[in-house]
């Protein structure tokens, strides 16, 4: 992305677009990775609610994963899940699984 | 000069009155503030003036200066007018969120009655306050009397939201000198100051739901700087627009303001720069130096951030000697703020008169006459001897 001169931005840090959180990928934060366990998940939408960052992926009212890019790591879907469907991992060791 | 369009009334009122008639006058929608002395008349009678039902203002009295600054900068990001006054140690606890609304773009008005900073404790003048926020990006504008303490706080509103500017700004008067003195002055009618401020429209608001705004975001090492640098470009555009509001004020009412004010400067070969209301005093030394035949000037200051360094070096370029007082101490360093200012603004344009630097007035210790004469008679000796000694004085302190 190419960043704008002083001269091109609207003063005092102002952000007149909305829903622009999904331009910055905050996914490569994250020390940790949550994973859910889809045998176990019951659809309950507990941890939608939940999420700070909107990471959780729902289509057709079913929570079909996590959006690796934008999911800080942050573990509060762990906590809060009932069924304990979700489980946290260490990025790099999920990493090292992914490939 | 053409004459003023309005008569206004005159009156007898102490500094902080008058800038509580200047704010109910001005109608801001949220007046959040704490009242502390020498300030606490500003808001008494304000609050009053919210009692009595004379003004529709949302008065918040708040727990804390850092809670009124904080109210301040809610109230005009949801797209309001917001004012507030405080002094001293009140200012020193505005401090952090003083850089958010300047950060933020928002143009608040505060009322600052100069007060010494404690410790010891004291609740006399002098501008250790207002200095101690001379870099937090808000413009500041120094009363000498009570009709400019009345006129500033008026202004200050135009200055502030002046698309081109869009700084918070604040103006400054001596406290007790000028808060507490009772002194003549005009007053205009209300309709006239309705008149004069407008109503004010801000290009973004959080209460406009239509256009959706995100005010205070987190801004790392990608855009902080470039912010940055609009400040600073805004505090340049406030250079042309202060003296164009000057100027406008000054057809409505007679009473015209640029930068800083000449007082017999023009041919004078020993110049004074000072702020707030040591300036008055330091007239009277200049007339009764005139009749001795002595060519004695001052430079009052008005604005001080933006500091007009074109203007000053212009100014005092050709003078034989200069003196700068400050009414404050930055301790450890070569000399007062003010000086400073004035000796960076004369070397960068190519100027190198002898100067002087006096520290007067800390803790509300008074400035007479005597004391400003032998700050007149130290140029003359400077200029005939060469400066002996060191370059910063201490006026009016047993040694
Ligand atoms: S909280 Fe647990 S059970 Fe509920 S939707 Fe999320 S992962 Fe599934
Ligand atoms: S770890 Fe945090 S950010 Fe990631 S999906 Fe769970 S709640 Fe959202």
């Amino acid at each position: 992305m190419t960043l704008k001169t002083w001269r091109e931005i609207l003063a005092g840090g102002l952000i007149t677009d909305a829903g622009n959180t999904e331009e910055y990928e905050t996914g490569s934060w994250r020390s940790h990775r949550s994973i859910i366990d889809m045998d176990k998940c019951t659809h309950c939408m507990i941890c939608w609610v939940y999420c700070p960052d909107g990471s959780i992926m729902v289509s057709d009212g079913k929570v079909i994963g996590i959006d690796l890019a934008h999911c800080k790591g942050c573990g509060i879907c762990v906590h809060e899940c009932p069924r304990k469907a979700i489980s946290r991992v260490e990025e790099a060791l999920a990493k090292e699984g992914v490939q | 000069m053409v004459s003023p369009k309005v008569r206004g009334k005159p009156v007898a009122l102490d500094g902080d009155r008058a800038v509580a008639e200047a704010i109910r006058q001005m109608s801001p929608d949220v007046v959040a503030a704490y009242p502390i002395t020498p300030q606490t008349e500003i808001v008494m009678r304000f609050s009053e003036f919210v009692a009595n039902g004379e003004v529709d203002t949302e008065f918040i009295p708040v727990e804390s200066e850092h809670a009124a600054m904080s109210a301040c900068i809610g109230a005009s990001a949801a797209g309001g007018r917001a004012q507030t006054a405080t002094a001293g140690a009140g200012l020193a606890f505005m401090w952090e969120v003083l850089w958010v609304a300047s950060g933020t773009r928002l143009p608040i008005v505060m009322h600052v009655v100069n007060r010494s900073l404690s410790a010891p404790l004291n609740i006399h003048c002098d501008h250790s306050d207002s200095m101690g926020a001379r870099d937090a990006g808000w413009i500041q504008l120094y009363d000498e009397t009570v009709q400019e303490a009345y006129d500033n706080a008026i202004q200050a509103l135009r200055i502030a939201e002046h698309p081109d500017v869009m700084l918070p700004t604040l103006h400054a008067m001596d406290g007790f000198i000028l808060g507490h003195g009772l002194e003549r002055l005009e007053l205009l009618p209300d309709d006239a100051v309705r008149e004069f401020v407008g109503v004010y429209k801000p290009e973004h608001s959080l209460l406009d739901v239509d256009h959706p705004v995100t005010y205070g975001p987190m801004e790392l090492t990608d855009y902080f700087f470039e912010h940055k640098r609009q400040q600073a470009a805004a505090m340049e555009r406030a250079l042309e627009i202060i003296p164009q509001i000057g100027e406008e004020y000054g057809m409505l009412t007679g009473r015209y303001y640029g930068l800083m004010e000449g007082y017999r400067l023009e041919d004078a070969e020993f110049a004074t720069v000072a702020l707030g209301s040591t300036a008055g005093t330091i007239k009277t030394v200049v007339d009764e130096l005139r009749d001795q035949g002595v060519k004695a000037g001052l430079l009052k200051l008005r604005c001080f951030r933006p500091f007009p360094a074109t203007t000053v070096a212009e100014a005092l370029g050709d003078k034989k000697a200069i003196a700068v007082l400050d009414r404050s101490l930055s301790f450890g360093a070569q000399c007062g703020p003010l000086f400073l200012e004035v000796i960076t603004a004369l070397f960068t344009h190519g100027f190198s008169p002898k100067v002087l630097n006096y520290a007067y007035g800390l803790g509300g210790r008074d400035i007479v006459p005597a004391q400003i004469h032998q700050v007149y008679k130290d140029l003359i000796d400077i200029d005939r001897e060469g400066l002996a000694g060191p370059s910063l004085r201490y006026l009016g302190l047993r040694e």
